[in-house]
């Protein structure tokens, strides 16, 4: 089998930091990416179809993507895109499926840079074909071009929801509304965290700046409680607090939680609930290591920090790697680390205003009939009513229900499911033991398998 | 729902029929510029489903790729020729 010293998994702004800073401390590091290309979600199709005007919204992370990815390329890296990574062994055999074939490398440190998903918003109607993410249609335009039409909505809360409003306005795109479910009145609670977010200003600017231009060009911003999504097939129509209107398209955005779907799965890898970001992430400390020798998590895979703050991360991790593999004395490691870890710390500076801005918008709301587990079509009021036989936690509702156990494994429903059990339990969420997951962590095809037998 | 910003390059099948595309997008995007909103019937209700999340992760866009089922149509690069079929339900056993 072929051994390497450190295996990347994820080319976003974490992986792709990392290969190149592995590079320069000259280690041979294999980048793994289920993508076309590389850039992760928020550098998709950077220098590739995604190619914004100099000035229009984003553009200025877009320039920074492309240099990681630049970067990354000159450092001379082994990338594989397309390749799906499924299992990784106690013994650091790690498995992957590329072009239908599985393959395998035993790898001497892992570090993983998975990123983040969208976090699940269940509503009424959230099923119907014309229904997704905010960050779905924000990869549509950057990797094909693809633009709404019709009369398009936006719902929900976060950066992410009012930055593609505004690069929809910059495409010349009037969306019909955003409705803004963010918690009502003056975010007091948000207020002690604002002077450690003015010392990274350009973040909350930026942001001011996307706000105005939509509420310049008149796109109607309506303070919500209840969205609902109307249609037989497909989506006709929203119902704003019980107010029908029109709709061809309805885009979901309730922030991000960090993809921890490897890391639960590896037995002994400690995770834990982080109250603030109201997501549960491995535990980590300040160099990327997890509670198993060798294995790093870098980017917002380890809690949400946002593109810059994982480029460093993974700078930093990459250092430690190269201190496992014995290339740099743990003297030397810090010496190359000190400025990174203070610029981490200054781009992280925002984090807990928006973490306190945003709190996830409460489980108290979804109707008994809304479904939360879009695979195996479970209900809110199935899950309640489970709790009240007795299910503790995400882990008995799957023997009850089935909830968690469709294609997608939890990756949408998980946090759903995690905070209405423990909401509907009356504890707080980091009570409840997170959802299990297990190898292969992708759904794989026998013959995948079978190429493992062919290779010897 | 979507319309394109830019120019389309090949053509592929969707149930038989001929539809605009552009090599080297996913073939959501593309079947998503076509007008197609429901990519396959789910296993459970046999209700409509379309994509939700087009980053791997929510396997709402699960379609018939080259005679494959379940295939994410999120994750499939297209190809000038590419033919693929709307997933209905859950998947027979036997021959």
């Amino acid at each position: 089998m072929r051994e390497i010293p450190l295996l990347i998994l994820g080319a976003g702004p974490a992986g792709l930091a990392a290969a190149a800073e592995a590079a320069s401390q000259g280690i041979q590091a294999l980048l793994l990416d289920e993508n076309p290309a590389p850039g992760g979600q928020v550098h998709r199709a950077v220098g590739g179809f995604y190619r914004p005007d100099p000035g229009a919204p984003g553009a200025d992370q877009a320039a920074e993507g492309l240099a990681l990815i630049e970067a990354a390329s000159a450092s001379g890296v082994e990338c594989r895109y397309g390749a799906t990574l499924w299992a990784i062994q106690e013994d650091g055999v790690v498995t992957w499926s590329e072009g239908g074939a599985a393959q395998q490398a035993l790898a001497s440190v892992l570090l993983l840079c998975p990123g983040a998903t969208e976090r699940p918003m269940p509503i009424p109607g959230w099923t119907l074909p014309g229904v997704m993410g905010v960050g779905a249609a924000q990869i549509l335009m950057k990797t094909a071009g693809l633009l709404p039409e019709g009369k398009t909505w936006l719902a929900g809360q976060g950066p992410l929801l009012w930055l593609y409003a505004a690069q929809l306005l910059d495409k010349g795109v009037t969306p019909a509304g955003i409705l803004d479910l963010s918690p009502p009145g003056i975010p007091w609670r948000a207020l002690p965290h604002l002077p450690m977010a003015l010392r990274a200003p350009g973040y909350l600017l930026k942001g001011l700046d996307w706000m105005r231009r939509l509420r310049r060009a008149g796109v109607p911003v309506i303070k919500a409680r209840e969205v609902a999504a109307l249609g037989r097939d497909r989506l006709t129509g929203i119902s704003i607090d019980g107010k029908e209107m029109e709709a061809d398209l309805l885009l979901l955005h309730d922030g991000v939680v960090p993809n921890t779907q490897v890391t639960r799965a590896l037995p002994g890898c400690a995770h834990v609930w982080d109250s603030a970001q109201m997501s549960f992430r491995p535990v980590l400390d300040e160099w990327g290591n997890t509670s198993l020798n060798g294995l790093l998590v870098a980017g917002d895979g380890g809690g949400i920090g946002g593109a810059r703050a994982a480029a460093l991360s993974g700078r930093i991790a990459a250092l430690e790697a190269a201190r496992w593999l014995g290339r740099l004395t743990p003297e030397q490691r810090d010496a190359l680390a000190g400025p990174l870890l203070h610029r981490r710390s200054a781009e992280l500076a925002p984090r807990a205003l928006l973490d306190a801005l945003y709190p996830p918008l409460p489980m108290a709301r979804v109707a008994d009939d809304t479904l939360v587990c879009r695979c195996e079509e479970i209900t809110a009021g199935r899950i309640r009513a489970a709790v009240a036989l007795g299910a503790q936690g995400p882990n008995q509702i799957k023997a009850f229900l089935r909830a968690g156990m469709g294609p997608c494994q939890g990756r949408v429903c998980g946090p759903a499911v995690h905070a209405l059990m423990a909401e509907a339990r009356g504890v707080a969420p980091g009570a409840l033991e997170p959802l299990r997951t297990r190898f292969p962590t992708k759904p794989v095809t026998v013959g995948e398998i079978a190429a493992l037998a062919d290779a010897g | 729902m979507f319309r394109r910003s830019g120019p389309t390059d090949c053509e592929i099948t969707w149930n038989g029929a001929p539809i605009p595309a552009r090599e080297g997008e996913s073939l959501a995007a593309a079947l998503l510029a076509a007008g197609i909103a429901q990519f396959r019937e789910t296993a459970v209700s046999g209700s409509a489903r379309g994509p939700l999340c087009l980053m791997g992760a929510c396997f709402d866009c699960l379609v018939e790729v080259e005679g494959v089922a379940n295939r994410q149509a999120c994750l499939v690069m297209v190809t000038p020729g590419l033919s693929a079929r709307t997933q209905q339900g859950a998947r027979e056993t036997g021959a």
